[in-house]
């Protein structure tokens, strides 16, 4: 076995911008390094001084393809500084437009993302050729996902509808009527889909992870809920500081998070359906059983099922909201400006985002910190390609270099929030 | 006859990924649009890239490290036509804030080792730095303009995109105005169209995604709003969002540090 470097200089299709650099000496893989040059954009240093009203559409900025999350967190955590209790219909409608992103987001990863990998396609495009019906529907379903965000929420892009407290206008029960029978054609994909893509060829990988997400009594987490693991973890938000740390490493922008005296941990679809799978709706829960696709699974490649029974969770709770909203009286509840420090954290497309804000007697950002899943998951990136790259390092350059790709495009890594993140170099020397 | 076929290159810099994310929100558009263009070089959705150069380069993103300020004019050599897509590339976004303090300090905030950390004092646009076809503003930009854009330069004519202000769509939804009837301050009356006045339209007043529209009265609004209560602090954080850095925006909010 020769020594080599393995490296690719810009990860495609990943959103935002990062490089990938394993080394490898007399057969050994000695290096794995998840470069992360996307630029940093320091929010947290510039949400200082602002009001706390304009942190749900300035934070939103941090991603394009997740803004919901980071609106939902902040919100969150700033409501719990204030002891706002949002009335049961706007918790619904924020689970919602929720429901609403987890489409969006999860359709363009499993179909436009991570997909051509299994079939061999360098992209959507060309895999839309062998498979124009697929993509076509495909393209429909992230449609409809990005249609609930626009109703609710204005545009899908960045939208301008959640503040403090609640919304600022709320939906009309006909707006949301028009969109049931998009959604019962995209619940009826959704289980194709699911059982299309359990069929696909798994590299038969496993590691000893610790899953990581929200856990809430009686629902599939998004926005509220305490924080749980595989191995034991259970602490409510306000506590993630003393159990979770971020450390600052030479080689990244991005900050790269562990659980303190225990290390890498996995956040995201896997983990959050290996923790919850009990509160899934009963159509779900039959469909993965159907498959056999139950908890715990250990194989980072089938995050691409998690995120599809995920989706078509998503469709089912979506279809549950609509046909039992009742526009409520008021948008929003209202409260009174206090000052303190806040715990926010939801369930992103990508996994937990956790929130922290301390406000003056005014409603001034003081000081804020913010952990999205990308940045939680980097660490269990990188040891996923320790050992996978090692099982693999008789494949030609190419291949492997597509290997490595692809473990990291398990957990559909979000540079731009991470940096507030891919390039592959793979060196054999 | 085979018909070669456009090259669209997508380019990033500091950026949420929300503009380029646009082209492939185009769901009802975009195989119609791959089947026209040859999408050359687009990391976000594909591994296959193909060299320069490019009928079309689309940029988004701002200039904040001396890299990137390198890598933009190996990307104008390389494009006939450059067009900036969204706020950042447009005016330096979001991250523009830095713009108006001590970056070391930033720097400091966020990052425990801020000798890992390589950055520019300042987020500038694109235009700062190489000759720009056409600046599409946005946070993020309307995807039916992105589409007309390509459309328009692919056919050698000028876009048809609204310089006006966001009033005028306003309007044209029905609107009652928020700053005259409820007394909201609302950035409507100096920024620029493409958003469908979305903010009005869900009760609450504009706050500046689309960036100055032309010949903008800053002053004028900046004045209103002390009008309706408005303290110095409060008129610069409303104009200092994702457009702070566009030289009407930047000179209103300075105004009122005096």
């Amino acid at each position: 076995m020769k020594d080599k470097v393995i490296k690719v200089d810009y990860l495609a299709r990943v959103e935002g911008e990062g490089a990938l650099y394993v080394k490898v000496k007399n057969g050994y893989v000695v290096d794995v390094k998840l470069r992360i040059f996307e630029p940093p954009r320091f929010f947290e240093a510039f949400l200082r001084g602002r009001s706390f009203m304009e942190v749900p559409d300035i934070t939103a900025r941090i991603c394009g393809i997740c803004p919901i999350a980071y609106q939902m967190s902040s919100v969150h955590a700033i409501e719990s500084i204030f002891g706002v209790k949002p009335t049961r219909q706007i918790r619904e409608l924020r689970r919602l437009i929720y429901c609403g992103e987890w489409i969006e987001s999860h359709a363009l990863h499993i179909f436009m993302l991570h997909l051509p990998d299994f079939f061999g396609y360098d992209d959507v495009i060309q895999m839309s050729k062998q498979y124009p019906d697929l993509v076509k529907k495909a393209l429909r379903l992230k449609k409809i996902g990005n249609e609930i965000v626009r109703i609710i929420g204005g545009r899908e892009i960045h939208p301008i509808n959640v503040r403090v407290g609640g919304f600022y206008k709320v939906p009309k029960k006909n707006d949301l009527k028009k969109i049931e029978d998009d959604l019962k054609w995209a619940r009826d994909f959704c289980v194709e889909a699911v059982k299309f893509l359990a069929g696909l060829d798994f590299p038969d990988f496993e590691q000893d992870y610790e899953f990581v997400a929200l856990s809430h009594p009686d629902e599939y987490p998004f926005n509220e809920g305490r924080i749980v693991s595989s191995k034991g973890l259970n602490i409510s938000v306000n506590e993630y500081d003393s159990y979770f740390i971020e450390e600052h490493v030479p080689h990244s922008n991005a900050l790269h998070s562990s659980i303190i005296g225990r290390g890498a941990y996995f956040v995201g679809p896997l983990a959050r359906f290996n923790l919850n799978f009990d509160k899934l709706s009963p159509l779900v829960k039959e469909v993965s059983l159907e498959i056999d696709f139950k908890p715990v699974c250990k194989n980072p490649f089938k995050s691409i099922i998690a995120r599809a029974v995920e989706t078509l969770y998503a469709c089912d709770e979506a279809l549950r909201i609509i046909s039992e909203y009742e526009e409520p009286e008021n948008p929003f509840v209202s409260f009174e400006i206090k000052p303190g420090i806040g715990y926010g954290c939801t369930e992103a497309p990508r996994g937990i985002l956790y929130h922290r804000y301390k406000v003056d007697e005014k409603g001034i950002i003081l000081d804020a910190k913010i952990v999205p899943p990308t940045s939680q998951n980097l660490k269990m990136m990188e040891s996923d390609l320790w050992k996978f790259t090692a099982t693999y390092l008789n494949l030609p350059e190419d291949e492997l270099t597509w290997k490595c790709e692809q473990a990291i495009r398990n957990y559909d890594p979000c540079i731009s929030c991470a940096t507030h993140f891919l390039k592959l170099y793979i060196e054999r020397e | 006859m085979k018909v070669k076929k456009p090259k669209i290159a997508v380019w990033k810099f500091a950026s949420c990924d929300g503009c380029q994310l646009s082209l492939l929100d185009c769901e009802d558009e975009l195989l119609d649009v791959v089947g026209a263009v040859e999408i050359a070089y687009f990391l976000e959705a594909s591994r296959a890239t193909v060299s320069g150069p490019y009928d079309i380069s689309l940029v988004e993103g701002s200039i904040t490290t001396p890299h990137d300020a390198e890598r933009i004019h190996k990307i104008r050599k390389v494009s006939k036509y450059l067009i900036t897509i969204g706020a950042c590339a447009t005016a330096g976004g979001i991250q523009a804030l830095r713009n108006f303090k001590d970056v070391k300090e930033f720097i400091s905030i966020v990052y425990a080792n801020p000798s890992y950390i390589e950055t520019l004092n300042k987020s500038t646009p694109i235009a700062d730095h190489v000759f720009v076809d056409f600046e599409l503003r946005g946070c993020p930009i309307n995807k039916y303009h992105l589409i007309e854009v390509i459309n328009a330069f692919l056919n050698g004519r000028k876009p048809n995109i609204p310089t006006y202000s966001v009033c005028m769509e306003c309007k044209r939804n029905g609107n009652v105005c928020v700053m005259v009837s409820k007394g909201t301050p609302c950035l409507g009356p100096v920024v620029q169209a493409g958003c469908g006045a979305i903010c009005p339209s869900y009760n609450r007043g504009c706050y500046g995604c689309f960036g100055p529209k032309e010949t903008p009265n800053v002053f004028a609004l900046s004045e209103h709003f002390v009008k309706l209560g408005l303290k110095s602090a409060d008129i610069i954080r409303v104009l200092r969002n994702f457009n702070s850095y566009a030289e009407p925006f930047r000179k209103g909010s300075e105004a009122y540090e005096r």
